[in-house]
């Protein structure tokens, strides 16, 4: 067999790599990660095909997940607690906060299992390894679209006023999936090394969960505390949605610029980090 | 040759052993990333770095030193022993690892043979996955788009292309595999056949498709451990000992000093020995070819029986031994496992810490052989000696058929019998 070689090439001026030993501040190479663009589409493509391969209900379980927790929040915490919910049903209170909370979650989870799960690549092939988290990270977003609309459903089911608002809730996912990055960057790095990582995650995600105001609004929390909360982007981020969408709650102010900042400083160090560590990746996984 | 296409200069690489000690746990974390900083400090006045700072933490120059230069076009060789390098070496130059000292450059894209079925994801179609594995090797979308009929028409799948992967026969899926990663086209070839998995046809076929890109001028950067496929395939062999370049030649040279240096290796005593790869809780401890009759002369002769004996340090249970014959040019001739059993096989508790592996007619025709053993306990792989032992093989008869010399027509002499024309 015959195969033409190369003749479609041969007129652009071969790239020349230049490899040294890593420094200690590595550089974030932006120019290398716009080359490789293509890969990240094509892991992100990837993911969503396989996603819901081989389960009956497919793509309805970007549904079913939030609703679900939707329903058992709004019976335990709703009905038998007795929850305030600042004045909107405790149904549409409850997943306000869970859709951008679900995709956080789940993003996350898949960003911090994505370079031990593809080890194969790691040590067989080189591009950026960024491109793995980030692919976990992006390709949630249309599970993220996906419940949203179901969330339209449910507010104008529950008579709720939807106002000009709504149109910032792409930012407020946005900053959910820069938290998700960042962190992701941090787990998914420690993970190749420390395996720990992998049991921690659950842990983290269910603590996390706790300490952000899907269950309950931030105002239940004690004034001398919000500062603290603040700290945790998330809570930043559910606010701001949920206020969004059925204009209540807290507006975004000190909540949404703390978790800005936030997501500025775990976004750089978790960058930092990877970049440090990805050299040795092939040689730890 | 005109310009280099791959320039290596001082390059060494060292890994930390407990890097490559499995994952660690956070216990270990605290009293490491203190070493760390610890280690970093005593860095700075460099010396002394690379021997240790703490035994718990051994550090191992997988390459150290390494200068050389490929031009364009040039077939290169790289041989030498397991452990030697040359894997770190490749892995380096795929970006696939980091280097801890030097400086590369490589002008053009490096393609590999090693990495065939990379990104290949099983519940996806074969359409898919040649976008995929496309896309992981570094192809534009445009250009996969372009070349996607020749790689179908290559990889014989059309029929299937719309099934997944998981569905498919391991060769068609080898298949598809390779005809992604042969149609990425770079400028630099690496070809591993050490690590090249598949059957004898699929290696066939790496080679074929190697040679024919070798043709067209471009560079290639060929791993191998047989010397046949390396001084028919390669002008240049560079030969890697050690983690440092021993001989940087013609292949034929390069060749010549490798097959030198393995018998030096086998004549060194192998308990001492330190080129071996396994846990190491039993280890080879001596290799004896004798033949098998009474007076067993260490002259082995065509047609005579044989007798390799095995020595361990120790006797563990379901202990396997397999060793694997190879002629003076590096090419297999036949393998020996202890744990495929016959009918004839037997016990001996006089042996002890011996295993014996019997041959009642050696059918291998005269010229130099060596063997590699390779020792096993439980599956896991304790210990394996390359060279363990060469032998030389005299000329004698097979069943009164007298055996020339190697005559470069196979190393093998069957027992055979002819019927012919005429009266006798």
């Amino acid at each position: 067999m015959v195969l033409r070689l190369g003749s479609d090439r041969a007129s652009a001026p071969p790239v020349v790599t230049v490899l040294r030993p890593s420094h200690h501040w590595p550089a974030l190479n932006l120019r290398e990660l716009w080359e490789y663009h293509e890969l990240l589409y094509f892991l992100i493509w990837r993911q969503l095909k396989v996603r819901y391969k081989q389960t009956i209900l497919g793509a309805s379980w970007a549904i079913i997940q939030p609703f679900l927790a939707m329903v058992i929040f709004s019976v335990f915490f709703g009905r038998l607690a007795g929850m305030p919910s600042e004045g909107v049903p405790y149904p549409i209170f409850a997943y306000a906060a869970l859709v951008p909370w679900t995709y956080f979650a789940n993003a996350l989870t898949l960003a911090s299992s994505s370079l031990v799960e593809h080890e194969r690549m790691l040590t067989k092939v080189y591009f950026p390894r960024l491109m793995l988290p980030m692919a976990a990270v992006l390709a949630g977003l249309l599970d993220l679209a996906i419940a949203f609309l179901v969330l339209l459903g449910l507010a104008v089911h529950y008579r709720i006023a939807l106002s000009l608002s709504l149109c910032v809730t792409p930012l407020f996912a946005l900053l959910a999936a820069g938290i998700a990055v960042g962190v992701g960057l941090w787990l998914s790095a420690l993970n190749v090394q420390y395996r720990d990582v992998r049991h921690i995650t659950p842990f983290l995600v269910q603590i996390w969960l706790f300490a952000t105001p899907v269950a309950y609004p931030s105002s239940l929390v004690p004034e001398k505390w919000r500062v603290l909360y603040a700290l945790n982007p998330m809570a930043g981020v559910v606010e701001g949605f949920r206020w969004a969408l059925v204009g209540k709650g807290q507006p975004p102010g000190m909540f949404l610029f703390a978790s800005i900042s936030m997501v500025v400083v775990i976004l750089t160090s978790g960058l930092y980090y990877f970049r440090r560590t990805e050299a040795t990746f092939a040689d730890v996984v | 040759m005109n310009s280099a296409v791959i320039r290596v200069d001082e390059l060494s690489k060292c890994y930390r052993l407990g890097q490559k000690k499995l994952k660690k746990n956070l216990g270990e974390l605290l009293s490491d990333s203190v070493r760390n900083r610890f280690r970093r400090f005593s860095n700075l006045n460099r010396q002394g770095s690379s021997k240790g700072t703490n035994p718990a933490d051994e550090i191992l120059w997988a390459l150290k030193s390494v200068s050389f230069e490929v031009g364009q076009g040039e077939v290169v060789g790289i041989i030498g022993r397991n452990g030697a390098g040359k894997s770190t070496l490749l892995k380096i130059l795929c970006r696939i690892t980091d280097l801890t000292e030097g400086y590369v450059e490589i002008h053009g894209r490096i393609g590999s043979l090693l990495e065939v079925g990379t990104g290949f994801h099983g519940d996806l179609t074969g359409r898919e996955n040649i976008y995929l594995g496309g896309a992981v090797l570094g192809m534009r979308k445009a250009e996969i788009s372009r070349k996607f009929d020749e790689i179908v028409a290559f990889a014989e799948i059309d029929q299937f292309l719309d099934t997944p992967v998981k569905r498919y026969s391991s060769g068609m899926y080898m298949r598809l595999a390779f005809a992604v990663a042969a149609h990425l086209e770079p400028e630099i070839l690496i070809v591993d056949e050490v690590l090249a998995v598949g059957d004898a046809a699929f290696q066939k076929k790496c080679l074929g498709k190697m040679s024919e890109v070798a043709h067209e001028g471009r560079t290639i950067l060929f791993v191998s451990h047989n010397m046949a496929a390396v001084k028919t395939l390669c002008q240049r062999g560079i030969f890697l000992k050690n983690g440092t370049i021993s001989c940087d030649a013609t292949a034929t040279e390069a060749v010549g000093t490798y097959l030198r240096s393995l018998e030096q290796a086998a004549s060194q005593d192998l308990a001492v020995r330190t080129e071996r790869t396994g846990k190491g809780q039993v280890r080879l401890s001596r290799v004896d070819a004798c033949t098998g009759d009474a007076d067993s002369s260490p002259i082995l002769m065509t047609g005579r029986s044989a007798r390799f004996v095995f020595y361990f340090t120790k006797m563990v249970p379901k202990l396997t031994c397999v060793f694997t014959i190879y002629n003076h040019l590096g090419e297999p001739v036949a393998n020996f496992n202890s744990a495929i059993h016959s009918p004839e096989d037997s016990h001996d508790l006089a042996l002890d810490t011996k295993l014996i592996c019997h041959l009642d007619e050696l059918s291998l025709v005269p010229g130099q052989y060596r063997i590699n053993v390779a020792i096993l306990s439980e599956e896991q792989l304790q210990d394996h000696v390359e060279a363990a032992a060469i032998f030389d093989v005299e000329p004698g008869t097979c069943r009164g058929r007298p055996v020339a010399k190697d005559t470069g027509y196979g190393n093998v002499s069957m027992h055979h019998r002819w019927t012919l024309p005429g009266e006798v």
